[in-house]
């Protein structure tokens, strides 16, 4: 019998080194054919140094003692900073300055938002919130590209198939549920300057009350409105006029000139400036990028 | 105020406008966005560096109609528009040069999502170079950690699929203790805005009091950073990051994205925690320690590694760890010449990258070293271009890593701090680079058992001919005319 020679250190640093504990491999029997030409070459991808399960033993067993014992380092660490901060929720504590002094005396009178909230977020620090919309929309361009698959999608799972066409209560419920949470939505994202509420809430409710729909009566009857050229556009339009009004905005700010936006009366509908048209792009993004997150994870495409 | 102080805003927003088009594109038109874009960005710089320059002082400019801290705010001297213009033409050069093979590495219905995450990747470094608030800083970081893993992932390959969760790993991990780090200082000091959070913790510093959790926030403020930047023993996401994705992504992500970080910790460390309070700390020997075990791990994993790509990677690795040396040595001398070695590397980096791509096209698309002998005459383009990054990288005088070097040593010498260890740490670590890049060389300019085949010509590589050429060009004449560059880069340090 053959003696199965053991690899040397400098073998197993290599394959340390390459990653070649090579996690694909087995989550993924059977890989895609690549459909690019020009593929990486076998013999070009570091040396895979197979070690036996009882070679690996002393490593898998460490492995998690240390990972443990490295987080109960770092959380006790965690701990006592935290416990030497300043108690929760003190009348004294360092946030409770002008800052948030001007917002809560001052929020109504310049921006004209009800929703004080809405006016931080909207109009005081208006540039963090175009990063953030901007975030919703780099993560669903990363979904595309993780999960856009070749040739225009394919059908639905048959196990969701199933769900949706033989069951009376889901489509039953869903029919009168979906118009309550969509009018809902509606309301939340445009009410967002005057309550509580907002583009990302009322954009999340819209989002949910869509995919309920497509569970109950799948993609068809909804492809009619929001095709996938619809949901490519709607985003860049929003995110377009998010960012052509904010600019503009800016641009006035910074060198003292009035904008065409009016605060109005605080409370009414159409008031609060810009916070309203913000609010509506923020809400269609959120809505059509949750929409667009399910469909990509049902069926590769739009 | 000068006009020239809106070109900032006006960059950042038109990368948005720009990703936002783009989604509607095809590829062809997104690919062309993209490069008017990066070209508009490093036009635009230029006046805001000459209004930088001129006034000698730096512009506070105000998002909106509320002045900070209620609203937002920008901040920029003279290095902001420096940097963010050489990143603009880098970025361009990484665009432009490798093309030909952002069509063969992604598929055709996904390649206009390719530039759409270039031109965020842009957004999200301009904004983290001029902002004036931290918190806009972790969004526009958040921005970048996708947008980055996009680009990394739209190859879709198993390798290069582990090295994008493995990336992301590390980068999430990144971006979460920036994150508690804030939230420590604010819950501290009440602030986000930098000038009002540097008052406050030189205050703190001085009363002594909560002096754990202050030293908690900036120490996870600062490891975040390093994790992103790739600073030793965090480096292990990049050999596979940058060896199997497309060359365009390799460049922009090692040239550029890992230097924004880097960019950003040297500003927080000026203008939040203050020079004074960090070289106090501590923290900075950690991270000169860390440096100079960088740049001799990374420069012996390059050369144990038999691929040109995950070589180039692992000198990444050395690269950061001398730009982290830098920042460790001292806040003036030292991080201006970390400052230079951050421009030099983005320079570099991309260069190698995508001249390596073509030297291995040129050799039937393989990456081991056997497989390249001689590829510097099948595609004579690519050799020169890969031999100046090479000579550069190995720190031969005329170019920029000559000129980087040799103000390691001047800022050890000048403030007689480390100068031995800093020495020896810089000779060890040349003579490991010219060992792995001369070896390089040696190989793909030896013709030796190899039949000659006719090289490839320039006009038919017209996208990698220009990048080649402005990369190149960028290296030689930052590396003879360095002193207006260094002089540049003290001011601008000394108004940060």
């Amino acid at each position: 019998m053959k003696k199965q020679t053991k690899p040397k250190l400098s073998e197993r640093l290599r394959a340390w080194d390459a990653g070649s504990f090579d996690l694909t491999a087995s989550i993924d029997p059977d890989p895609p054919v690549p459909t690019v030409e020009h593929d990486v070459r076998q013999e070009d991808l570091p040396p895979l140094v197979s070690l036996s399960e009882r070679e690996t033993r002393g490593f898998r067993r460490l492995y998690p003692v240390l990972a443990a014992a490295l987080s109960a380092v770092l959380v006790a660490f965690l701990l006592s900073a935290v416990l030497a901060l300043p108690p929760y929720g003190a009348a004294d504590n360092p946030p409770h300055n002008e800052v948030m002094e001007r917002y809560v005396s001052q929020g109504l009178d310049e921006t004209g938002a009800v929703n004080t909230v809405a006016g931080v977020i909207l109009d005081y620090r208006a540039f963090d919130t175009l990063g953030e919309s901007h975030v919703l929309y780099t993560a669903a361009t990363a979904v595309m590209i993780l999960l856009l698959a070749a040739g225009g999608g394919r059908e639905e799972p048959p196990s969701v198939r199933r769900i949706m066409e033989g069951d009376p209560i889901l489509r039953g419920t869903a029919r009168v549920q979906v118009p309550v949470i969509l009018l809902f939505g509606v309301y939340v994202i445009l009410n967002g300057h005057l309550g509580p509420g907002g583009g990302f809430a009322g954009g999340a409710i819209l989002g949910g009350g869509l995919i309920l729909y497509v569970i109950a009566f799948g993609f068809e009857p909804l492809e009619r409105i929001v095709s996938g050229r619809v949901f490519r556009v709607g985003i860049a339009s929003a995110l377009c006029f998010y960012s052509a009004a904010k600019c503009y905005s800016f641009f006035c700010g910074a060198n003292h000139l009035e904008t065409i936006f009016r605060n109005g009366t605080p409370g009414a509908i159409l008031s609060a400036g810009l916070i309203l048209p913000l609010n509506v792009a923020v809400g269609l993004i959120v809505a059509l990028t949750m929409y667009g997150f399910y469909s990509m994870f049902q069926r590769g495409r739009v | 105020m000068s006009f020239a102080a809106n070109l900032p805003l006006f960059s950042v927003v038109g990368c948005l406008l720009a990703s936002a088009v783009s989604a509607v594109l095809r590829a062809k038109p997104a690919a062309w966005v993209t490069r008017i874009l990066a070209a508009l960005v490093a036009a635009a710089s230029v006046p805001v560096l000459l209004l930088g320059l001129k006034t000698g002082t730096a512009v506070t400019y105000t998002m909106g109609h509320f002045p900070a801290p209620w609203g937002n705010e920008l901040r920029f001297g003279i290095l902001e528009p420096l940097v963010s213009g050489i990143f603009a033409l880098v970025l361009l050069a990484c665009v432009v040069g490798g093309d030909r093979e952002l069509k063969r590495d992604i598929e055709p219905a996904k390649q206009n999502l390719y530039f759409v995450m270039v031109d965020l990747v842009l957004a999200a470094l301009l904004a983290l170079l001029y902002t004036n608030d931290l918190f806009t800083g972790y969004v526009f970081i958040e921005i970048c950690t996708i947008a980055a893993c996009g680009i990394l992932m739209i190859r879709q390959l198993g390798r290069t699929t582990l090295a994008a969760v493995r990336y992301m790993i590390f980068s999430l991990i990144g971006s979460g203790l920036f994150m508690l780090g804030i939230v420590f200082l604010y819950s501290l000091t009440g602030h986000l805005l930098m000038p009002n959070l540097k008052t406050a913790v030189a205050a703190l510093w001085a009363s002594g009091e909560s002096r754990t959790p202050l030293l908690t926030a900036m120490c996870l403020i600062t490891l975040g950073l390093c994790i992103k930047s790739g600073l030793f023993p965090f480096h292990f996401w990049m050999p596979d990051t940058y060896g199997y994705s497309t060359p365009c992504s390799a460049g922009i992500l090692s040239g550029l994205v890992t230097k924004g970080y880097i960019f950003l910790l040297i500003k927080i460390i000026r203008c939040v925690f203050g020079v004074e309070v960090f070289y106090a700390s501590g923290i900075q020997s950690v991270l000169y320690v860390l440096g100079v075990a960088g740049m001799v791990v990374g420069s012996i994993s390059a050369i144990r590694v038999n691929d040109v790509f995950r070589m180039i990677a692992f000198s990444s690795a050395a690269q950061i760890g001398y730009i982290f040396m830098g920042v460790g040595l001292s806040p003036e001398l030292g991080t201006a010449a970390a400052l230079f070695h951050i421009l030099t590397h983005a320079i570099t980096k991309p260069a190698l990258f995508l001249s390596a791509s073509r030297l291995s096209e040129a050799s039937g698309g393989r990456k081991r070293f056997k497989a390249l002998q001689g590829a510097a005459h099948r595609n004579p383009t690519a050799g020169a271009a890969f031999a100046v990054g090479c000579l550069s990288m190995i720190g031969v005088p005329l170019t920029m890593g000559f000129i980087a070097k040799y103000l390691f040593a001047f800022a050890a010498f000048r403030e007689n701090r480390l100068l031995v260890p800093t020495l020896l740490a810089l000779a060890i670590s040349t003579v490991l680079n010219t060992f792995y890049f001369a070896r390089t060389l040696i190989r793909v300019y030896n013709t030796r058992g190899v039949t000659p085949v006719p090289p490839v010509r320039l006009r038919t590589q017209p996208g990698y001919a220009f990048a080649a050429i402005l990369l190149t060009a960028e290296n030689v004449v930052c590396g003879i005319l360095a002193q207006p560059l260094i002089e540049m880069l003290t001011k601008g340090l000394s108004v940060l």
